[in-house]
């Protein structure tokens, strides 16, 4: 993943949608790019706009009421204003999608080795069905599904949860996507199970060297499978960068208060966990300038106007983030703070990322 | 089953029974009768005896096929086979147009839904629903039958005797009857449709790559029509027994329902009971059916 040009590249992207109340910016202004072979985590809190910029990569919020800006370009060919035709064809053959939740994603009335061959004869309508039906087998047997022969013939509703996501997950690779995109793939399944799909999904990437986008709020999801993290918030991209530069040296404060209210294995449990103070902003009436301002401890005069994501520290190029505050001073406040997850004695070492990885509960306080 | 046609054949003796006037002596006895006459005819059919001895004689007589209507003398079992074929052939037809046209309105109106035709079909569902099948058949039968003289005026034609005779008898009551249901079932399914689009696994069925067209007709219309399918066993078992009144009525097709709106104008209870346990009968098997047609829709709910 050197200069290579990038699978995807999102510049600018807007959504918004028209509803009785006005108009809602779910998405605005979001740049990322996804290599291939690379997981891009996008995180943010409920509301924040990162499923909204995933589905829209499928053209899922196509609607009536949806207006779109920017551009998404996906092998020369831009996915926002991709007629619906094309699009099918990229949907669920060179682009594929993981949802949340398992459990209401499969249709119930049909058997698991049909609904995946449906997948296959739709991008590739000259294979037989018994061919497709053995695609499916093996398939099935990759993700992990024991006995799947005879497991193909069963309907949803026979399957657990964990089950009924590697088999989503099975459907999603039939076609060999070039990038898959996961949308809060394990939040709806327990830890264990959670730990074995994000398994599926490394291998995954390393065997066929699909770009992943991974859609999550979870950061031990984050800590624990990506390659880089765009952290969103109301509609945009305030922080990304790599993973080891956004744990290790956040520039958000934003993305401060993220890491400071994960619960850790080594933390002091007597401790009440820290949580950013208020709420998301409504995305009827954003507030003027920087999103975050009517939350952030540190806001001041020039916050009113929207600051630009750029580089603010010279050696890291690639990381960008949203803020006006000068790097100097943030990296005052951060220590002063005392918010940032990763204090100046874990800093040193990747122990304690991946100790935030395997912490069950290494979630957002203040998201369901 | 059998349980529920007990039950409903006992609320509907003792209704009758309980009916002032009900008493069939008052009847046979004529106008002008004295107290002696409609004595001597309570003894005779044994309507001096308590009302459970005079339940259990007249089930016993409709089981048996002795049942006598005690106004018009004729067997009723004999009369209800003979109305069989004209209500059976309506019935069926008529399902057969409401459900199908239902579906394509329903399915039409949802994916239009807000536009221009969703809101057209949306009038002339409701029109539908409240139209009154003795006024649309009258309607129909002036205009299409009588001024026009498109389709032969009411009466029923055997399918054995002419297939196309009995197709154009029936060509006019059919529509009549589908049209309130067709009103109805297709606001049903319009709903159910909407609410399904928003189903999680109609945007996997997208995101798969799906043309919208399988979309709508692979995930969302077949698990939109479950619910429809069980209204649609309960209506035609009652038709089938007899419940199309209205309509057989005005286009005397001398059918159960014609038979059953005969019976209830003169009080005639053996007539009645036989019908009401007959329409009991065809509401509790195709419902039964129903299910099982359930369970082949539905695999969540068949039985492992």
């Amino acid at each position: 993943m050197s200069a290579a040009a990038p699978l995807l590249e999102v510049s600018e992207l807007k959504v918004s949608f028209e509803t009785e109340d006005g108009t809602v910016r779910a998405v605005d202004g979001v740049s990322f790019s996804v290599r291939a072979g690379e997981v891009v985590a996008i995180v943010g809190e409920s509301g924040s706009g990162k499923s909204v910029t995933a589905m829209t990569l499928m053209g899922l919020t196509r609607g009536p009421n949806a207006r779109f800006e920017g551009t998404a370009t996906f092998e020369g060919r831009d996915l926002v204003s991709a007629p619906e035709d094309e699009l099918r064809r990229i949907r669920g053959g060179d682009i594929a999608m993981v949802f949340q939740d398992p459990m209401s994603s499969l249709d119930p009335v049909y058997r698991i080795g049909a609904q995946i061959v449906e997948q296959i004869r739709a991008h590739d309508p000259e294979i037989s069905k018994a061919a497709a039906l053995d695609r499916a087998v093996e398939l099935m047997e990759r993700v992990g599904v024991p006995n799947a022969r005879a497991r193909l013939r069963s309907y949803p509703h026979e399957f657990s949860g964990g089950m009924r996501q590697r088999v989503m997950i099975a459907m999603a690779l039939s076609c060999s996507p070039k990038l898959l995109i996961a949308d809060e793939p394990t939040t709806a399944l327990d830890v264990t199970i959670q730990a074995q799909i994000l398994e599926e999904l490394r291998q995954l990437r390393s065997e066929t060297g699909a770009g992943i986008i991974l859609v999550t709020h979870d950061l031990g999801v984050v800590a624990d499978v990506a390659d880089r993290v765009v952290v969103m918030y109301a509609g945009r991209v305030v922080e990304q960068g790599t993973l080891e530069e956004l744990f290790y040296d956040p520039q958000h404060p934003y993305t401060w208060g993220l890491l400071g209210s994960i619960t850790r294995v080594d933390s002091d449990r007597s401790k009440r966990l820290p949580a950013i103070p208020g709420t998301p902003p409504s995305l009827l009436r954003p507030p003027q300038g920087c999103h975050f301002r009517p939350r952030c401890p540190h806001a001041f005069e020039k916050c009113t106007e929207v600051p630009p994501l750029s580089a603010g520290i010279p050696a890291a190029p690639d990381h960008l983030d949203r803020c006006w505050l000068e790097p100097e001073r943030k990296r005052k406040l951060r220590v002063v703070d005392g918010r940032i997850g990763l204090g100046k004695t874990s800093m040193s070492g990747k122990t304690s990322l991946s100790s935030l990885a395997s912490s069950p509960g290494g979630e957002l306080a203040g998201d369901p | 089953m059998a349980g529920v046609l007990i039950a409903i054949s006992i609320v509907t003796f003792l209704l009758f029974a309980a009916i002032p006037g009900g008493n069939p002596a008052n009847r046979l006895a004529g106008r002008l009768a004295d107290p002696e006459e409609i004595h001597l005819i309570d003894v005779k059919y044994g309507f001096d005896k308590p009302i459970y001895v005079q339940y259990v004689k007249t089930m016993k007589n409709i089981f048996t096929g002795q049942a006598y209507s005690y106004q018009q003398g004729f067997n009723v079992l004999t009369e209800i086979e003979a109305g069989a074929p004209a209500t059976f052939s309506l019935a069926l037809g008529a399902g057969i147009i409401w459900l199908l046209t239902s579906i394509a309105v329903g399915t039409l109106a949802a994916i239009r839904a807000g536009k221009y035709t969703d809101r057209v079909l949306t009038v002339l569902a409701m029109t539908g629903v409240s139209m009154p099948p003795f006024f649309l058949g009258a309607v129909l039968i002036y205009f299409v039958g009588y001024k026009l003289n498109f389709l032969p005026i009411g009466n029923f034609v055997p399918i054995s005797h002419s297939p196309w005779e009995w197709f154009k008898h029936l060509l006019m009551p059919w529509f009549t009857l589908s049209v309130l249901f067709i009103g109805f079932y297709s606001r049903v399914l319009r709903s159910t449709i909407l609410d399904t689009i928003n189903e999680d696994y109609v945007r996997t069925a997208r995101a798969k790559g799906l043309s919208e067209r399988q979309v709508l007709f692979r995930h969302i219309l077949r698990n939109s029509l479950i619910p429809i399918m069980s209204l649609w066993g309960l209506d035609l078992a009652q038709v089938i027994g007899g419940g199309a009144i209205l309509t057989e009525t005005v286009y005397n097709l001398h059918g159960i329902g014609q038979l059953a709106a005969t019976a209830i104008a003169s009080l005639d209870i053996i007539t009645l009971m036989a019908i009401v346990l007959l329409t009991a009968f065809f509401v509790v098997f195709l419902s039964a059916l129903t299910d099982i047609l359930y369970a082949f829709l539905d695999p969540r709910i068949r039985l492992s």
